[in-house]
């Protein structure tokens, strides 16, 4: 059964004095109940636009969104009343603690003090913030901020779950039990849809991945279904300098099967082969053979990160590090 | 993770495992999520020194001041200069304090907390009730401490009890309803610093072009006439018949709001509120629409 669906979703921004943003341009999406699906995309594709459109914050232009039947245009409300969200940028009260702000988002999901409460106490533990649950959030660090953020979404332990970058500062062992957590929610029944960069996370954990780009789903399907629709192996260098880029662009591209992709300033090529070991030996040598000293060469099965790069015509991790910077 | 429940089909499970609102009726509910966001604001206060600070002890000064400074040299006919200036200080405190209405809800707007409520199944006015209601709060403590310091400095209300407490319910409504206005504000320009600048620059020759510091009569011409229809000399004027600190044989301006200050000021409440209530709550729900 379908539980979360949207339908060519448009949104458009029109900032002063630049040209119109088309931040959702046809977008659709289907969110089988009791799985997890995952948008995947750039920086500007409109990950963040669809979650917010899906949980109430912003009206598109045009398009249709339902929630278990729900129209979320038409009864806003009643999706507030059965999903949890976190966005992308931690929506907490700074000046209350961290108790109090889960206390107050159980009180204004209506479930009486008593219960709020409790809930706030559940809560707090299963995020490990039971030292900090007195502090002022003005004091929390990002990812103890993130995690009372993310705590708030499954208050009323919802039957959809919105996580826009649900792990994004969050460090190794916040990211593993937040994984867990969402896990044993899937398996209880709750359908989330996550937005990532990190397409490790969209492969453990999403059944589904949306690859998004421009506003608008360019694929969709299974991680593997992703990983085989880009084909075949890959043959990766990693060259010692990075100065004679074009030569290893023209070696590549004579013995591979479809564009060289550049990643980690010029140093890292990763090509599509037909026939992997053949593949891999004439480009060593045709690469050592031009004077280029090697770090690190092999033959691999494409990853999402190939995915990624394939349809979007970008790195992924390109994009984490200009996010960093921003 | 122990709240979810393994047995039964996956609906089955959530349904039991969701946890549903407690029975109530939409009004009850409605009450209760202003006052959750009411007490939200109230807990900024006692957390953020700063604004304990402005509220508290920026009132102090001014009556300090004002009564010090200016009462040395201000000579009001049929009446010391504190029992006159007190009525001014307290309208402008108050109005000024209302102000904070518009940066604090640009401010929640900028932090994201107004997402958050949004995605909640909360009556959306509520924010605003909590919004004005905490405001109101500040409001009512500053007037207290402000009739505190001018007690110690020698004003006394003389009319009857009725009148002080009518004086101060005025005073508290008119700044009530302002906040409103001002909340509007907050959420069309949604960045505090404007609100707080603009704020500034609009109200502080308005609360002093009027006749909360000095008598209009003596202004020149243009000013005094400014001062006379000006809505801040309506309200200190109320607030001045009510505590009975009006001076004997003052003169009575020509415009009508000069001659009938409460009713002005009432008007003027009823007015920002019937606008600006509808208003705010629609542009808080239309929030999604930008
Ligand atoms: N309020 C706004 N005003 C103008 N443009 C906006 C606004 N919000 C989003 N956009 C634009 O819409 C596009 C999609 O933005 P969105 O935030 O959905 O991207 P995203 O996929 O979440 O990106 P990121 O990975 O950086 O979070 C971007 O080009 C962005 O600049
Ligand atoms: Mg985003």
């Amino acid at each position: 059964m379908v539980f979360i669906e949207a339908s060519e979703l448009v949104k458009t921004y029109t900032p002063k004095g630049a040209p119109v943003v088309r931040a959702l341009d046809g977008l659709s999406l289907q969110v089988p109940q009791g799985t997890v699906t995952a948008l995947l995309g750039p920086n500007g594709a409109g990950k963040t636009t669809t979650v917010k459109v899906l949980t109430t914050l912003i009206r598109p232009d045009s398009g249709s969104a339902a929630i278990d039947g729900v129209d979320v245009l038409a009864d806003p409300e009643a999706v507030r009343r059965m999903i949890g969200a976190s966005g992308q940028y931690a929506a907490v009260d700074e000046n209350l603690t961290g108790f109090e702000n889960l206390e107050m988002v159980g009180r204004l999901y209506h479930l009486g003090a008593r219960r709020a409460r409790e809930r706030a106490r559940e809560l707090i533990e299963l995020f490990d913030l039971v030292e900090a649950q007195n502090r002022v959030v003005k004091g929390f660090s990002g990812g103890m901020r993130r995690r009372i953020d993310l705590a708030g979404a499954l208050v009323i332990n919802p039957p959809v779950l919105f996580l826009d970058e649900p792990t994004t500062g969050l460090d190794p062992r916040s990211r593993l039990a937040l994984w867990d957590v969402i896990e044993n929610l899937v398996s209880g029944g709750t359908t989330v849809l996550l937005t990532t960069q990190y397409l490790e996370e969209a492969d453990r954990l999403a059944d589904s991945i949306s690859v998004i780009d421009g506003g608008r789903v360019i694929a969709e399907g299974t991680a593997d279904e992703l990983k085989a629709s880009v084909g075949g192996q890959r043959v990766a260098l990693t060259l010692v300098e990075a100065d004679e880029t074009e030569v290893v662009r023209g070696i590549l591209q004579r013995y591979g099967s479809g564009e060289a992709v550049p990643s980690n300033e010029g140093k890292t090529w990763v090509v599509p082969v037909d026939d992997g070991p053949a593949a891999l030996s004439l480009i060593v040598g045709a690469v050592t053979g031009a004077g280029l000293q090697l770090h690190d060469a092999g033959m691999r099965r494409p990853t999402l990160d190939d995915v990624f790069l394939q349809l979007t015509g970008h790195a992924a991790e390109e994009h984490e590090t200009e996010q960093e910077a921003a | 993770m122990s709240t979810i429940e393994s047995n039964g089909s996956a609906s089955a499970r959530r349904a039991s495992a969701t946890l549903q609102p407690v029975p109530g009726s939409a009004i009850g509910r409605f009450l209760g999520d202003g006052w959750i966001t009411t007490r939200r604001n109230l807990m900024k206060i006692v957390r953020v020194p700063d604004i304990l600070v402005f509220t508290l002890l920026q009132p102090i000064m001014f009556v300090l001041l004002f009564s010090y400074v200016f009462g040395a040299a201000i000579d009001i006919p049929g009446s010391d200069y504190t029992s006159f200036l007190m009525a001014g200080i307290f309208a402008q405190t108050v109005v000024f304090g209302s102000t904070y209405s518009g940066s604090a809800m640009a401010q929640d707007l900028k932090d994201g907390i107004i997402d958050r409520f949004r995605t909640l199944p909360m009556n959306g006015a509520a924010v605003l009730v909590g919004r004005t209601n905490g405001d109101l709060v500040i409001n009512g403590l500053s007037m207290l401490v402000m009739m505190g310091t001018g007690f110690v400095v020698g004003w006394r209300a003389t009319s009857s009890v009725g009148g002080f407490l009518a004086g101060v319910a005025l005073l508290l409504l008119f700044a009530y309803a302002f906040s409103w206005l001002m909340a509007f504000l907050g959420m069309s320009v949604r960045s505090p610093e404007i609100i707080n600048n603009a704020s500034f620059l609009v109200l502080f020759p308005l609360t002093f072009v009027s006749n909360a510091f000095v008598p209009s009569e003596n202004l020149p011409t243009p000013l005094r006439v400014f001062a006379e229809w000006n809505p801040v000399s309506a309200l200190v004027q109320s607030a001045r018949e009510l505590f009975g600190n009006v001076p004997a044989g003052a003169p009575v301006g020509e415009a009508w709001t000069a001659q009938n200050p409460i009713l002005t000021v009432l008007i003027g409440i009823a007015l920002l509120l019937a606008v600006f209530v509808p208003l705010s709550i629609a542009k808080f729900r239309a929030l999604g629409r930008k």
